[in-house]
């Protein structure tokens, strides 16, 4: 498929010549986002942000809740018509949703298929199945998945596109976490074999520092850290340098040192702090939590 | 595990006026999908397994009436006794009597007035609801039209009807088309306007032109509700239909009722209610069996 460049106006319309304010891409980009603007109200969620991915890496975004980081991820999949800035993301983009978002009219194998321009798109469809190890259920409803079965099957609906980018929104949060972590080995294994760029939205820093090759903190609308993970994987998560990098993001995400021993930390989404006298590691949550 | 359906299901307040709970009937055993296919929880859910335990209170009842008009306690002339109304169907269907035959025919006539009516009113309310439900324009055109005569209330549109279209068909499967058709209408619409926005963001994700996304989203979004709609206008056609055929009719249920009325046969007319209210419980089976082909994906196993 012939790259494309997709701007902000125009990120609707498949037949949209590229728009003047698409910057120009050099190539090995996966994606690029310049001046990305995005108000809610007078709410400034994104505030001029710059970003670009390498083709084949895996980046993780992390964020407090509301800082916009799902706001950056419907951008780049063009599901936001509001934002203003520049974005150019050459290349088929795939998205996986925090909930699998199966279409529950549609068995599994015709979920995979939807959308998908290949000559024979059932065969393509059955094959990335197999590689997500769910073959078996393929004419399942997707009601009758369990969780980790369902996000299984988005992730190759969202696969079987052989996507340049690909957009994780925290699709591991609602899984138990026995299943995330046999996910989390499913969606290396597939990145390695297939090197799509990833952006995987998180809240949750031990997932970052087990998967990505960098570690973006979102904060201030902008990308206000980052830090690159070169330790091959699988990684020990009592690595030295791991846990020097979990305390400096853990920092850079308003966690005081003090309480950063509650590890592993995860923030709770949607709901912030009402108690003035609650610093922020109100948000923080025990293990067993 | 079952994931929280994101399909529609009806608003509340629109359900379950099946002709079940309208007649009273033994109102039970087609209850029972209802949960599933609808998403409501009927009433008789608990009583599953021991479903016998309801005819009680409807044979008692029976069993009285007939004790009261055999001890001349109910008139005959005001209402006739259960043996009576079984006695009179039986005649009015069976070949050896002098009215054979009335039963039959004056049902074909009706069901041919309703189906015509019902099958016009779900064309145009379907079809109406689609435009309303895609466009901008179609709502704002169509939706203040609709939502205002679907306040005027049916029955008072007789005498114009009289007026407009005589006493003949036209007025009658008019009248049943009409009822249909504004059901159909809102529930379409708000069965397409109802369609999970998230599953309409796959479908933007996943590349799917216009045509694609309203068969393979919004169609089958909107269709649990549509067929929702299709039972409450099949009920309110066949309550237009019951009025309807009462006006001048020269063939037909309703005739029959007013024919009875003059004799006072009341038994004639307890007849004709009980074959209304069959023919309301069959066309209410009918689509719940509709709703189970077409929406098996909700009951979470393969056929």
């Amino acid at each position: 498929m012939a790259p494309r460049l997709r701007g902000i106006k125009e990120i609707s319309s498949e037949r949209a010549p590229a728009p003047p304010q698409a910057h120009a891409v050099p190539s090995g980009v996966a994606a690029s986002l310049r001046g990305v603007t995005r108000s809610f109200g007078f709410r400034k969620v994104l505030g001029g942000l710059d970003l670009d991915i390498a083709a084949g890496e895996f980046v993780a975004l992390i964020g407090r809740s509301g800082s916009g980081k799902s706001t950056l991820l419907r951008a780049l999949a063009g599901l936001d018509q509001e934002v203003t800035g520049s974005i150019a993301a050459p290349g088929p983009v795939s998205v996986a949703f925090q909930e699998p978002r199966l279409v529950p009219w549609k068995r599994v194998l015709a979920n995979v298929a939807l959308g998908l321009r290949a000559a024979d798109p059932v065969s393509v469809a059955r094959t990335a199945l197999r590689e997500v190890g769910l073959a078996e259920r393929e004419s399942a409803w997707p009601l009758t998945l369990s969780g980790g079965e369902a996000q299984r099957a988005s992730l190759a609906r969202a696969l079987v596109r052989e996507p340049r980018l690909l957009l994780l929104d925290e699709p591991f949060s609602a899984l138990d976490a026995l299943t995330r972590i046999t996910i989390h080995r499913l969606v290396l294994s597939l990145w390695e074999r297939h090197r799509p760029a990833v952006l995987l939205v998180t809240h949750d820093v031990d997932e970052a520092l087990a998967l990505a090759d960098r570690v973006l903190v979102l904060g201030d609308g902008r990308i206000a850290h980052q830090a690159p993970i070169t330790l091959p994987r699988p990684r020990d998560r009592d690595h030295p340098a791991l846990s020097a990098l979990r305390l400096r993001l853990l920092t850079e995400l308003g966690v005081p040192a003090d309480s950063t021993q509650l590890t592993p930390v995860t923030f709770r989404s949607g709901m912030p702090s009402r108690i003035p006298w609650a610093p922020p590691r109100s948000e923080l949550r025990g293990p067993t939590d | 595990m079952l994931v929280p359906t994101p399909a529609r299901t009806a608003p509340a307040g629109t359900g379950s006026h099946g002709f079940a709970a309208a007649f009273g009937g033994p109102g039970l055993v087609v209850a029972d999908d209802a949960a599933a296919a609808g998403g409501r929880q009927p009433a008789g859910r608990r009583f599953t397994g021991q479903g016998w335990l309801r005819l009680i209170s409807p044979v008692v009842a029976v069993g009285l009436w007939q004790a009261a008009s055999s001890t001349g306690l109910l008139p005959a002339s005001k209402l006739g006794s259960p043996a009576s109304i079984v006695h009179t169907a039986y005649n009015l269907i069976v070949a050896d009597s002098p009215t054979y035959g009335t039963l039959q025919s004056s049902l074909l006539v009706s069901c041919e007035r309703w189906a015509m009516g019902f099958a016009a009113g779900v064309v145009a309310g379907v079809f109406l609801g689609v435009i309303s439900g895609l466009s901008r324009a179609g709502e704002t055109i169509l939706d203040p039209i609709m939502q205002a005569l679907r306040s005027v209330p049916l029955l008072g549109l007789i005498p114009l009807f009289i007026v407009w279209f005589g006493i003949g068909e036209l007025p009658k499967v008019l009248f049943v088309t009409l009822a249909a058709t504004f059901l159909m209408y809102i529930e379409t619409f708000a069965g397409i306007r109802n369609v999970d926005r998230k599953l309409a963001e796959v479908g933007h994700v996943l590349g799917l032109r216009r045509s694609e996304m309203l068969r393979h989203i919004v169609l089958p979004g909107a269709l649990p509700q549509v067929l929702t709609g299709l039972r409450l206008s099949l009920v309110a056609s066949l309550l237009a239909l019951v009025v309807g055929e009462q006006i001048n009719a020269s063939a037909g249920l309703g005739f029959m009722i007013t024919q009875a009325e003059q004799f006072l046969q009341t038994s004639v007319i307890m007849v004709a209610l009980i074959v209304y209210a069959i023919l309301g419980l069959l066309a209410d089976a009918l689509v719940r069996l509709l709703e189970r082909k077409a929406l098996v994906w909700r009951r979470g196993f393969v056929e």
